[in-house]
């Protein structure tokens, strides 16, 4: 008797409502998960990259490269660059922007003496030291002085020849959007987990980007299906 | 899960500074603040939850639940725990970072040279013709 009624509760759901997401059906192959003990905000997802597939396309057949990873820490990609046989560099660019210059308060970040320090506590390297940069999306959370030093910066500690990933969301109405943990789980997949939301300082479209980038030899974009534009950049 | 003060080891206690070189042929649990040089070539070190390293590091193994500011080099594995923070670059055959840890440095993974043959078996080899084994890892970079 159970059963008949929850079939019929299940047929009139199905009336009503139309069939269920392929992302709630259990053989969906990337379920959205939670983070077990990390609070409720965490949302853990695999997602494809095409960024990162190009990124890596450059990379994955040399080895003893120097890849600076501006993400933090994480142990998925520690165990993947270093696999791959090379010198892996890690900074945490966001948390150290929020402890340089507190808060989210863009007009905080054009401080001449912050962003120095900033630069000289997490970019301080000889020149032409990296052969790859994974940037993430650090740069989309700065305001245009530190965002021009930041670049000045890069441009400086990389090779000619060599590769940037950067994502910059797409939504330029977006008045909050998630920034997230970036790890690496294939040449062309990620797994991404949220960190929480913040206001974007600058919001970018194609052309922007490409002004952005333009002591740069050449820039590629990806757009994604989460709002995305995953941006490769060649120094 | 691993006790907090591990027996068989010597230990530096929370109230403890200590400013110079150590060197210890046991196992060694830093609590306190240390400040210089620590190698303990054969053996594993521990910085617990309230230590406060600001040194060079050499060990053939490290686990750091407590901040770390300096190079480690870790023979066998490095672990850096959740709420852990190290400052420096790495040099080890394995490493094992735990969410929520802090890292900001390089880390280079080096591969642990292959047990050398003993006497016995050097001269067995060269007997039977084998060819002599010529170690190139170091002419890599």
């Amino acid at each position: 008797m159970r059963a008949a009624a929850g079939s019929l509760a299940e047929r009139l759901r199905l009336l009503f409502r139309g069939p269920r997401p392929l992302s709630e059906t259990a053989a969906s192959p990337t379920p959205p998960r939670r983070t077990p003990g990390r609070g409720d905000k965490e949302i853990v997802t695999t997602r494809q990259s095409r960024g990162l597939e190009q990124f890596f396309s450059y990379i994955r057949d040399q080895a003893g490269l120097r890849i600076l990873d501006l993400g933090g820490a994480s142990q998925a990609n520690v165990s993947f660059i270093t696999n791959l046989g090379h010198k892996l560099y890690s900074v945490d660019l966001l948390r150290s922007m929020e402890e340089t210059f507190g808060g989210e308060d863009p007009t905080d970040q054009s401080n001449a003496g912050q962003i120095d320090y900033l630069m000289r506590q997490n970019l301080e390297y000889p020149d032409e030291t990296f052969d790859g940069v994974l940037v993430w999306d650090t740069l989309e959370y700065m305001a245009p002085a530190l965002l021009s030093a930041t670049l000045d910066r890069l441009h400086r500690i990389t090779r000619p020849q060599s590769y940037m990933l950067a994502f910059f969301h797409s939504d330029e109405r977006a008045a909050s959007v998630p920034y997230y943990n970036f790890r690496i789980q294939e040449f062309n997949a990620l797994q991404v987990s949220q960190r929480g939301s913040r206001k974007p300082v600058q919001l970018f479209n194609n052309r922007t980007l490409e002004k952005l980038f333009q002591r740069f030899d050449s820039v590629k974009f990806f757009l994604t299906k989460e709002s995305l534009r995953e941006v490769i950049v060649k120094r | 899960m691993e006790p907090d003060t591990p027996r068989g080891s010597a230990s530096i206690g929370k109230a403890v500074k200590i400013v110079g070189q150590i060197y210890s042929r046991e196992d060694l649990y830093v609590d306190g603040d240390v400040e210089g040089t620590i190698e303990l070539n054969e053996h594993k070190l521990t910085i617990g939850p309230n230590g406060k390293v600001h040194a060079g590091i050499k060990a053939r193994e490290v686990v750091a639940l407590g901040t770390i500011q300096g190079n480690v080099e870790a023979n066998d594995r490095l672990e850096i725990r959740k709420d852990a923070k190290l400052v420096g670059d790495i040099r080890t055959a394995r490493i094992i970072i735990e969410d929520g840890a802090y890292f900001k440095g390089s880390i280079d993974i080096v591969k642990p040279e292959p047990a050398k043959p003993q006497k016995g078996q050097q001269s067995a080899q060269a007997a039977a013709g084998a060819p002599p084994v010529v170690n190139a890892g170091d002419n890599k970079r």
